[in-house]
C-alpha cells in the first residue's frame, strides 16, 4: 500500500534528519546552529502543499526530476524532520545537565555522553509527542495526491469513477486512515510501556 | 615519613572568574598519594568550582593543574583519558537514570574502559559489594534511596580504577539519617589508601579522616591545616568563626 510506505519513508526522513538536526540545535558550534535553525524555520513555515509543489517542479525545472513519490518523500520528509527537531530538542534539553557532566566525568567523549546517556534517556520522553507527529504525518501523506502519487484517497478517486459510490469509498478512506493512526499510537503507547525506566514512573502520576 | 610520599595532585594559582564575577583568585594547594583532604567554606566560594577544575569540567581562566605529574591544564592532554583516572561524586548523585545500578557502574568500563562484559560485571558487582549494595545491583536510581545512590556512584567512580577521588558535598543532598552510610563508605575508602578530595561540612568526617583542612573564602585559601590544629587553634579570626558556626550545625550530629 502506497500511503503506508509513504508515511514509513516520511517518518525515516523525518527521524535521521531530526535528530541530527536536534543534537545540532543543542550541542553544534554556533554557525552550524545557526545553519540548524534556517533549515527548521524555512520547513515549519512554508505549507506542505507548496513544498510538495516546490519539490516536485521545482526538481524537473532543475533537470534532476524527481518521480512523484521522491518528491513527497523528500519534501514532506524534511519538512517533518524539522517538527521532529524539535520534539527531541525539547527532550533532549530535559535532560539534567548533571547527566552530560557524569558522563564526561568518567572519561566519556562528548560523543559517547550523548549516545549512551543523554539519547537513550531523551527519545523515551520524546515517545508521547513524537505519537503526535507520527498522527499528522499518517495523514499528509494524503497530500501526496496533488502531485500524482497514487495513494490510498487517489486510489479512492479511481474507484469512484467506476462505481459512482463516493459516500462509501470516502468513509471506507476515513476508516483506514483513522485503523493507521490507531494502531500506529497503540503501538507507541506499548513501546513507551515497555521502555518506562523502573521507579521513574512520569507516565502514571496517581497524586 | 610522609613528605617522602609522591605527589598525586598539585594545583597552582588557579584563577577563574565567570563574567566580571571573579570566584577564584589563585589557589595552589597540593595532595600527596593517600592522602585526604577537606575543603570548607561559606557557600558561593568557588569550592565546587575548584574541584571542577581539577578534572576540568570547569576551564580555569589561569594556573595549572597536575595529575601525577601530567598536567591537566594542558590543551593537548588527552582530557577523557585523564578523567578516567579521577573519580567524581557529585551533590546530587548523577546516576544514568535509565540505567541499573548495575549498568551504572559497569558502563564507563565497557564504553570507555573497553573491558569485555563479562569481566566487566564482575568488577562492577565488586564494586557494588565494597559499598555493600551487591543485592541492589538490577534496581534503577529511582529505586533507591538518596544514600544507595550515592554509594552507587562511589561504587561507579571506584570502577575506573581512579588514583584521585574528587567529592562534590557528596552527603548535602542526603537526609540526615543517610548521610551515615556514605560517609561510612567514604572513611573505608580513605582508609584504604585512596587519595580524596573532599568538598563538605561533615565536621565529623574531617576531624576523623582528613590530613589537612583547606578553608577558602571569596576565593582565595585563608588558611589550610592538620583538623587539631583548625580546630583547636585556628590563625586566623575568619576560620574560628566559621568553624564554630558550621560545628554548632554539624559538629553535634557527629558519628563514629
Amino acid at each position: 500500500m502506497v500511503t503506508l510506505e509513504l508515511t514509513i519513508s516520511l517518518l525515516a526522513v523525518g527521524l535521521l534528519v531530526g535528530i541530527p538536526l536536534a543534537l545540532g540545535q543543542v550541542y553544534a558550534r554556533r554557525e552550524l546552529v545557526l545553519l540548524t535553525s534556517i533549515y527548521e524555520r524555512f520547513f515549519r513555515s512554508i505549507p506542505a502543499l507548496v513544498l510538495l509543489f516546490l519539490f516536485f517542479f521545482g526538481s524537473s525545472f532543475l533537470g534532476i526530476s524527481l518521480s512523484p513519490f521522491l518528491s513527497a518523500v523528500l519534501a514532506l520528509g524534511f519538512r517533518s524532520s524539522a517538527y521532529q527537531s524539535q520534539i527531541f530538542r525539547g527532550a533532549i534539553q530535559s535532560i539534567r545537565q548533571g547527566q552530560m557532566t557524569a558522563a564526561r566525568s568518567i572519561g566519556m567523549s562528548k560523543f559517547q555522553a550523548i549516545w549512551h546517556v543523554i539519547l537513550p534517556q531523551a527519545l523515551r520522553r520524546s515517545i508521547p509527542s513524537w505519537s503526535n507527529e507520527y498522527s499528522s504525518v499518517v495523514k499528509d501523506t494524503s497530500l501526496a495526491y496533488a502531485v500524482g502519487v497514487i495513494e490510498l484517497v487517489r486510489q479512492g478517486r479511481y474507484i469512484i469513477v467506476r462505481t459512482f459510490e463516493p459516500m462509501i469509498i470516502y468513509i471506507t478512506i476515513a476508516v483506514i486512515y483513522f485503523v493507521l493512526t490507531y494502531a500506529g499510537n497503540r503501538f507507541l503507547g506499548y513501546l513507551e510501556g515497555r521502555l518506562e525506566i523502573p521507579g521513574f514512573e512520569a507516565k502514571r502520576r496517581k497524586e | 615519613m610522609s613528605d617522602k610520599k609522591t605527589i598525586t595532585l598539585k594545583v597552582a594559582n588557579i584563577h577563574k572568574a565567570y563574567g566580571t564575577e571573579e570566584v577564584l583568585k589563585g589557589i595552589s594547594f597540593e595532595v600527596k598519594k593517600g592522602e585526604t583532604k577537606v575543603i570548607i567554606g561559606p557557600s558561593g566560594t568557588g569550592k565546587s568550582t575548584l574541584l571542577r577544575c581539577v578534572n576540568r569540567l570547569t576551564i580555569p581562566d589561569a594556573g595549572r593543574i597536575w595529575l601525577d605529574g601530567v598536567e591537566v591544564t594542558h590543551p593537548r592532554t588527552d582530557i577523557n583519558k585523564v578523567r578516567q583516572s579521577i573519580g567524581m561524586v557529585f551533590q546530587d548523585f548523577n546516576l544514568f537514570s535509565h540505567l541499573s545500578a548495575l549498568d551504572n557502574v559497569r558502563i564507563g568500563l565497557i564504553k570507555v574502559g573497553k573491558m569485555e562484559k563479562r569481566k566487566a560485571t564482575e568488577e562492577a558487582m565488586r564494586q557494588l559489594a565494597r559499598v555493600g549494595l551487591e543485592d541492589k545491583a538490577a534496581s534503577y536510581p529511582a529505586e533507591l534511596s538518596g544514600g544507595q545512590q550515592q554509594r552507587v556512584s562511589i561504587a561507579r567512580a571506584l570502577a575506573m580504577k581512579p588514583r584521585l577521588m574528587l567529592f562534590d558535598e557528596p552527603t548535602s543532598a542526603l537526609d540526615p539519617e543517610l548521610i551515615g552510610e556514605v560517609l561510612e563508605a567514604m572513611r573505608d575508602l580513605a582508609e584504604s589508601g585512596m587519595t580524596m578530595v573532599v568538598v563538605s561540612h561533615e565536621m565529623g568526617f574531617a576531624r576523623s579522616v582528613c590530613n589537612e583542612i583547606i578553608f577558602i573564602e571569596n576565593g582565595v585559601i585563608v588558611e589550610q591545616g592538620p583538623p587539631e590544629v583548625m580546630f583547636e587553634n585556628p590563625q586566623h579570626h575568619r576560620t574560628k568563626e566559621f568553624l564554630c558556626k558550621i560545628s554548632e550545625l554539624y559538629g553535634k550530629s557527629e558519628r563514629k
